[in-house]
């Protein structure tokens, strides 16, 4: 390998900060209730306005969800913790300053798996988890200037710092769509990335292949969707490589991701010359956090996403399969109320991840927004199994099941779509069929086997699907054979 | 006698009683408060007559319904401006609230209301309570009732002031360094901070959050466990506010001070700029403490003088951090500029005060990177000392005692070129604030026709034991039933001096 070759290897190394909103009913420090898309500024309070004198107060039920996602990801819970003050001017922040955790945060020393899209897993650590407050929107009118809307501000916050464990933009998706993954499953946040209540920045850097030092690292800002974080950090990535090819330095800054232009721009510097002067809130006491609570939290902690994926493959799902059904929670738990009804997995699974994931997509419709009911499916998958309906006949009544959750048995029953699997019945067919079509019988008579095939196939048309296939292609080959 | 003579405690036995009604007793102090105020400046906001006698008027109403009595029913009483009232402008004595309407009544002042206390008025105050003389008032100077050339101390002053000259049976203050007990040591009344947490800072519009306390200003020490008795308590509104259910303050006011050891640390009474007449005054007052039974002993607070330093490092810090939320954007004064950051420039350069300015740099300063360790850490660590030595001062001793204020009043104007003289005069208090510890001051004496106080501290929740030994002081001298000469300014006012 040459020199040039050699330094032409270079490692992207890359670490997210991501801001997870807790879904619990009312704010961080004050009893508003937490709200998207209502009219601006209709669920504020003197505390989360910062009127003088009101004072915060913490939420208890935010702590817990705190905890629970600290846990989910392995994180050591602080015994005891406390709260800081962020301070900077910023219109949207009420007090001129957010309440954070700088130097006792709440979790600390975590990972996560991640499952990686060419296979394997990637244990990225977690640095730590802290809690903090929302602050407000600003919404900028050409006409009016800025106006502020303070229906966030206070909504609790978890700040999730990765170790900068990750390899490659598509790994930094990978570790998004695990930690999203994860964060629904323990119940804590919607996670819905363009409601903002998943929000993402990365440090990025590169360095040559082997390396054990870290390149320049350079913060990206405003990425608003997985494809943006993945789009942003390959765009960064090749611009430090491009940067160091020609010899240049890469500088240490804060960029900002430009979505339209497809690239990232560094932030003014004005922005970001930030001391933020943390001080402990003398506002809130220490938060002595109970190792019996905590320990009662960890107890309740649902199955997490590693743990669904690998009981799914125990029922012999492909690694592929299981990790589509999981990252579509509402699938996934559609799915094992199948399997509680005593549906086999691999068919439940083939039927949600194929027919109804395709009508999903052709309709751009979420699960949630459907009518089909797991004793819906649960019921079909059986009628197929009796052999009482044939799959063709399945899929042709699904579409209905899932517009107006029509019990399958009724529609087969009112539309006499069960099998005919009478052997006079269906051998009468037969014998008319072929009649029609000499043609075929002639070719088949001749060697040519395919025929057999389409002759099933106008038995079937015939029967308008009712026939048992299996039935009818025996009957269809012994009438020839005759 | 006047009804304005009388105290919280007899104008609330007497409207319980029926002898008086509360409507009486309202115009009567209102009279008296028009009639010193143009000399004093107290109020920055006096309620109006019908706004007074309205809430007076339905005292009456719920006492003729049969409704029991508050123990506040009836007693007109002054707030200071950093405390909100609903729908009662709150300025804080600055510009930047100049118009400020709050939409809640701060938990004390709902208290009050459910006391059956009548509000007179919001009081002049130091701005943001950041001063020692109330002549950091964006407005007017308030002054002292006993002599009008001079400061009546601050920065609670108008709520002291007013006291003192019966514009209001009772007054709320703030003490953050001593601005309870400072300027009711200057006009000769009665001031209280209680325990870090005893009281609700909801509401209280925040100058230092770890030292900010509201207490009582008064006319006796009776009045003053009155006022505690309907302010202190837990809030779930305040997650600093204690737990610690509180005591029966009243019932204390009996118990005497008999047997009771008090220490006199020497480091406050010699402490620089302590006038040798009021230290005098101080050591009589000790002397009589133990004629009635205390046994007093000097003792050692070594790292107390270093208190106004750690105190002038944290307040202004936390200032620095709880004043930030005045930028024009959501309410107060807003000077438009070019763009936001202009526009915050603009709106907090003109809106505050130099004081306030001043100590919001300090306190950037203070919490900066590369100066934190240096200033805020070091200054924290002063303040975990001096509540060890505190502690370990209280193993020894049930109260510790010393002069309130350096110096009795200060003429107007003395001070204001120089801050770290007007620092100074919270030499004695600041540390109680840093300890989170209660502290009395009371009337001990006059030097040159103006009062001065005693101060006496006690371990953290120990109000009842502050209480019993101020009210069995103030039984035994009377100091606190001297009135500043008043009337006679006033009729020399009106004579056209």
């Amino acid at each position: 390998m040459s020199r040039t070759e050699a330094t032409t290897q270079f490692e992207t190394v890359i670490g997210l900060e991501v801001h997870v909103e807790l879904s619990t009913e009312t704010k961080m420090f004050c009893a508003c209730r937490v709200t998207f898309g209502e009219p601006p500024n209709t669920h504020v309070c003197p505390v989360c306005l910062g009127l003088p004198g009101a004072l915060p107060v913490p939420n208890r039920r935010a702590v817990e969800f705190a905890v629970r996602a600290a846990l989910a990801l392995h994180c050591e819970i602080a015994p005891v913790t406390k709260f800081d003050r962020k301070n900077y001017h910023y219109p949207d922040l009420p007090k001129g300053y957010q309440i954070s955790q700088y130097d006792r945060p709440l979790g600390t020393g975590g990972y996560l798996d991640v499952p990686l899209p060419e296979g394997g897993v990637r244990r990225v650590r977690i640095r730590r988890l802290h809690l903090e407050e929302d602050a407000g929107k600003s919404l900028h009118d050409p006409r009016l200037g800025t106006l502020v809307d303070l229906n966030r501000a206070g909504v609790p916050l978890i700040e999730i710092v990765s170790e900068p464990d990750l390899r490659s933009p598509e790994e930094a998706r990978a570790y998004l769509q695990e930690l999203r993954n994860v964060m629904l499953y323990a119940g804590v946040s919607d996670v819905k990335m363009e409601e903002g209540s998943l929000r993402c920045d990365a440090n990025i850097s590169i360095r040559p292949a082997g390396s054990r030092e870290f390149g320049a690292l350079v913060e990206i800002k405003n990425m608003n969707s997985f494809r943006s974080v993945k789009q942003a950090l390959e765009y960064e990535a090749e611009r430090q490589r491009a940067l160091v090819l020609s010899g240049e330095r890469v500088e240490r800054e804060t960029r900002h991701w430009n979505e339209r232009a497809g690239r990232t721009t560094p932030s003014r510097s004005k922005e970001e010359a930030h001391d933020y002067r943390y001080f402990p809130d003398p506002d809130l006491v220490p938060l002595r956090i109970d190792a019996e609570w905590v320990e009662s939290i960890r107890r309740s902690l649902p199955e997490l996403p590693a743990q669904r994926r690998a009981r799914y493959e125990g029922l012999g799902l492909s690694a592929y399969d299981a990790a589509v059904l999981v990252d579509e929670r509402p699938l996934a738990d559609f799915f094992d109320a199948c399997l509680a009804l005593g549906a086999d997995a691999k068919q439940a699974a083939n039927w949600l991840m194929v027919e109804l994931q395709g009508l999903l997509n052709e309709k751009g419709r979420e699960l949630s927004a459907t009518r089909l009911t797991p004793e819906g499916l649960v019921a079909l998958l059986r009628l197929i199994e009796e052999g009482t309906i044939t799959g063709r006949i399945a899929k042709e009544i699904f579409p209905e099941m899932v517009e107006s959750g029509a019990d399958p048995r009724s529609l087969v029953e009112a539309r006499g779509l069960s099998q005919i699997a009478d052997r006079e019945e269906l051998l009468r067919v037969v014998r008319e069929v072929l009649a029609q079509h000499p043609a075929a019988v002639e070719d088949y008579r001749k060697g040519k086997t395919n025929a057999l095939g389409f002759l099933v196939g106008q038995v079937m048309k015939a029967t308008r699907g009712r026939a048992n296939p299996g039935l009818a292609n025996e009957l269809v080959r012994r009438v020839l054979e005759e | 006698m006047n009804l304005h003579e009388l105290t919280a405690h007899e104008v609330r036995n007497r409207v319980a009683r029926r002898e008086v009604s509360a409507e009486e007793v309202a115009r009567a102090f209102l009279e008296r408060r028009d009639a010193v105020e143009e000399r004093l400046q107290a109020f920055i906001t006096p309620l109006d007559a019908e706004a007074v006698l309205s809430q007076a008027r339905a005292v009456d109403e719920a006492l003729a319904r049969g409704e029991s009595a508050g123990l506040l029913c009836g007693v007109p009483v002054a707030v200071k401006d950093n405390i909100c009232t609903a729908g009662l402008r709150t300025t804080c004595a600055s510009r930047l609230l100049a118009d400020w309407v709050p939409p809640y009544d701060a938990t004390v002042v709902r208290r009050l209301r459910r006391a059956g206390a009548v509000i007179v008025g919001k009081t002049n105050m130091d701005e943001f309570a950041m001063g020692s003389s109330t002549e950091n008032s964006a407005f007017f100077p308030t002054r002292n009732p006993w002599d009008p050339r001079r400061v009546p101390g601050g920065s609670s002053g108008g709520s002291a002031a007013a006291v003192a000259a019966g514009a209001a049976a009772l007054a709320l203050g703030s003490d953050t360094g001593g601005s309870i007990r400072q300027p009711a040591a200057l006009c000769g009344v009665v001031g209280l901070k209680p325990t870090y947490g005893r009281v609700s800072r909801y509401g209280l519009v925040a100058f230092a959050s770890s030292l900010d306390q509201i207490g009582p200003l008064a006319r006796d020490v009776t009045d003053a466990a009155l006022a505690l008795a309907v302010i202190a308590g837990r809030d779930p509104l305040d997650a600093t506010s204690a737990p610690e259910p509180p005591g029966d303050y009243l019932a204390a006011l009996e118990r005497g001070v008999r047997g009771l050891r008090i220490g006199a640390p020497r480091e406050m009474f010699e402490a620089e700029g302590v006038d040798p007449a009021v230290r005098d005054l101080t050591v009589a007052a000790l002397e009589t403490l133990a004629e009635l039974g205390a046994a007093v002993e000097e003792c050692r607070l070594p790292t107390a003088t270093a208190g106004l330093d750690a105190y002038y490092i944290v307040a202004p810090a936390e200032a620095s951090s709880n004043l930030a939320r005045y930028d024009g954007v959501r309410y107060g004064l807003r000077v438009p500029g070019a763009d936001i950051v202009e526009m915050f420039e603009r709106t907090r350069g003109r809106g505050f005060g130099p004081e306030v300015r001043r100590r919001i740099m300090l306190g950037t300063f203070a919490l900066s990177a590369g100066y934190y360790d240096a200033y805020y850490r070091r200054a924290q660590q002063v303040r975990a000392r001096i509540r060890r030595e505190f502690e370990e001062a209280f193993e020894r001793f049930d109260l510790l005692a010393s002069p309130t204020s350096p110096t009795v009043a200060f003429p107007l104007g003395e001070r204001t070129a120089d801050p770290l003289a007007m620092y100074a005069s919270d030499i004695c208090t600041v540390t109680a604030n840093l300890a989170g510890i209660p502290a009395i001051s009371l009337p001990c004496g006059f030097e040159g026709g103006l009062p001065a106080g005693l101060q006496l501290m006690a371990p953290p929740f120990q109000e009842e034991r502050l209480l019993a030994a101020a009210a069995a002081y103030e039984r035994a001298t009377g100091w606190h039933r001297r009135r500043p000469p008043l009337g006679l300014i006033a009729s020399a006012g009106e004579g056209g001096a």
